[in-house]
């Protein structure tokens, strides 16, 4: 073996060392599930072995290179490779890497080594990364969220509930002043945020300096109207790390408590925002734009499990994490993953939620999961029960399609919540009553009332592409 | 206008009756109940008056309902709140906190706009109650 292993030419990557079954992984390894479709042929301990050879040290060829280096060190192991009960040909396929493999605090290293090169890889005909165990020896290179879900509620004085956004409608088109009435009347009707489109950067019916400034001004009538912090997500995203650092330092200067990226900016982009927003007191939202091109479909891509982790590590306050009952894709459970993944401290692995590691962040706070996409006031008890407390609901046409004005729909959103806490306080089974409880709420909110005249009936029942595999995986 | 601070202010006044179920809800959860007045509403004044200690070891809602009534009896004119905080590791911060008392008439906000270059302005919130000193707010008789 030893011989033929270091002769010139190529040779299965499950016999150059990529393929350990009996590799016990270490405590301080990173470890990676991988959903692996073969080419036919191809056998699936091979398949799982390339994923581990093109993800660390491997080429096509042997290398007498290597040769001078401890290799078994940096080799990535392939060290389970389970088939997935009820679908043919798919595989998942476990490897660990060595810590030694990756730069501190880096989540563009980790990305570029793990999701650099194998996803086009030949012999596989489809791959998704379904999730990632962080060491907390290496979750301990990076500082997280620059406030985290704890220091939110105490920066903005709101403990209890739910907190409230809405995102500015029509996306596109409107002025700047006009883009202020907005928001001034979502947040005096009772909403705590409302949020700037991921669309929303600097174009040519609305220059973002213009935009600031009128935010601005709304953010600070509506707080005057009613005592309470407000604030809107100033959209920063730009062409150059220069230009979101000028828009970030101007909201800075007009005192907006956060500002929000885009996940089209890329990780280094958000490692630098995040980076800004720790100096500079600032709350920093993220917008996850264009991730469904990767995350949804099932055998392909990487899933928003793993997303999340990069985006807790790397450190923002606020990520965008699913409804479950909205227009936007979410299984229940595999939403549920998602929440658990932002927001505890031990998560515990649970194929049901499509968790496939335990998870120890350490004292790494918590990222505030946003639900946006399609909700309304006459789910408020849907939502409390999928999502909790710690999450910002995001009523954007909820709130500015209300039939009596932007306010009143935002009025109704904040009574819903604040009726909805106070009987789930109160011990009663709010999802059971929730219809009734919200009814009772309207007899004294005439805007609530007419939500649910207008909307009482939306829903959005589709079936969710990426469901759990149900059937327990066994992971050792 | 009504100060819309706290968990429920958008509800109707809570009476004693629903305010001694969320102090049960409250310590069944194992949080501290804390009573605090103020006559400063400002958002950013979290340093509210604490009306004793927090009650660590309270067995059941109506002494925390007791030391609400006392408080509101010796502060007719301030704003009384509840919070309820979890000490547990990972938390350590307030869980619910909610008003169960204001003054009898709210004055609001004084929005203050410092014009500077190239438009931009620097906004400064003040409750109008705050141009008096503390204790002869909100209609408190002096002394």
């Amino acid at each position: 073996m030893a011989a033929s292993r270091w002769t010139a030419g190529v040779i299965p990557y499950a016999e150059m060392g990529y393929y350990e079954p009996d590799y016990q992984p270490k405590a301080t390894d990173i470890l990676a599930a991988f959903r692996v479709t073969p080419q036919p042929g191809v056998p699936p301990e091979e398949a799982g072995a390339a994923v581990a050879g093109e993800s660390s040290t491997a080429t096509w060829t042997v290398v007498w290179t290597d040769r001078l280096t401890a290799y078994e060190h940096y080799q990535a192991k392939c060290y389970q490779v389970l088939p997935v009960p009820g679908r043919a040909g798919e595989y998942i396929a476990y490897v660990a890497y060595d810590i030694d493999l990756f730069e501190e605090g880096s989540i563009p290293n980790l990305t570029s080594s793990i999701i650099g090169n194998v996803f086009g890889f030949k012999a596989l005909k489809a791959l998704r990364l379904e999730d990632l165990r962080i060491p907390l020896h290496y979750t301990k290179t990076f500082q997280g969220p620059p406030h985290g879900i704890v220091t939110e509620r105490e920066y903005l004085d709101k403990y209890g509930r739910p907190l409230l956004g809405a995102t500015t409608k029509p996306k596109l088109g409107l002025s700047a002043r006009n883009y202020g009435r907005v928001v001034y009347e979502a947040l005096r009707g009772g909403l705590d945020f409302t949020k700037d489109d991921e669309n929303i950067n600097s174009q040519p019916f609305m220059r973002w300096r213009d935009r600031y400034l009128f935010v601005m001004e709304a953010v600070n009538r509506a707080a005057e109207q009613t005592g309470e912090i407000k604030g809107h997500y100033l959209n920063v995203t730009a062409a150059t790390m220069e230009d979101m650092y000028e828009r970030a330092e101007f909201a800075k200067e007009l005192g907006s408590v956060i500002v929000m990226a885009d996940l089209t900016v890329g990780y280094t982009a958000l490692h630098s925002m995040s980076k800004w927003a720790r100096a500079n007191g600032m709350l920093l939202h993220l917008h996850r734009a264009g991730h469904s091109t990767y995350t949804r479909q099932k055998t392909h891509g990487v899933s928003f499990r793993v997303i999340a982790k990069w985006c807790r590590l790397l450190g923002v306050d606020h990520i965008h994490a699913g409804t479950v009952v909205g227009k936007l894709e979410g299984d229940p459970s595999i939403t549920r993953g998602y929440y658990d993944t932002c927001r505890l401290a031990q998560v515990p692995a649970d194929p049901a939620r499509g968790l496939y590691f335990d998870q120890d962040w350490g004292s790494m706070p918590g990222v505030m999961p946003v639900a946006s996409g399609g909700i309304h006031a006459g789910q408020m008890h849907q939502l409390l029960h999928y999502l909790g407390e710690d999450v910002v609901l995001q009523f954007g046409g909820g709130t500015i399609g209300h039939p009596m004005g932007v306010a009143a729909g935002a009025t109704a959103n904040r009574v819903a919540v604040e009726a909805m806490i106070k009987a789930r306080n109160e011990g009663r089974d709010y999802l059971a009553q929730g219809e009734e409880i919200l009814r009772a709420a309207a007899r004294h909110c005439a805007p609530l009332q007419a939500a649910l005249d207008t909307w009482g009936d939306i829903s959005f029942e589709y079936e969710a592409t990426d469901m759990p595999d149900v059937v327990a995986t066994p992971v050792r | 206008m009504r100060v819309t601070q706290g968990t429920f202010s958008f509800l109707p006044d809570l009476t004693d009756e629903e305010i001694t179920a969320q102090l049960q809800y409250a310590i069944d959860a194992g949080w501290a109940v804390a009573v605090e007045f103020t006559d400063d509403p400002h958002p950013r004044n979290n340093l509210w008056e604490m009306w004793g200690l927090p009650m660590f070891d309270i067995a059941d809602a109506a002494a925390g309902l007791g030391e609400i009534r006392a408080c509101r009896a010796a502060y007719p004119h301030r704003y009384v709140r509840v919070s309820a905080y979890d000490s547990s590791y990972g938390r350590q911060t307030t869980a619910l906190s909610f008003i169960v008392h204001r003054p009898p008439d709210e004055p609001g906000f004084r929005l203050d706009r410092q014009e500077a270059s190239d438009r931009r302005v620097r906004y400064t919130l003040s409750p109008y109650a705050t141009r008096e000193p503390h204790g002869q707010r909100y209609g408190e008789p002096r002394g």
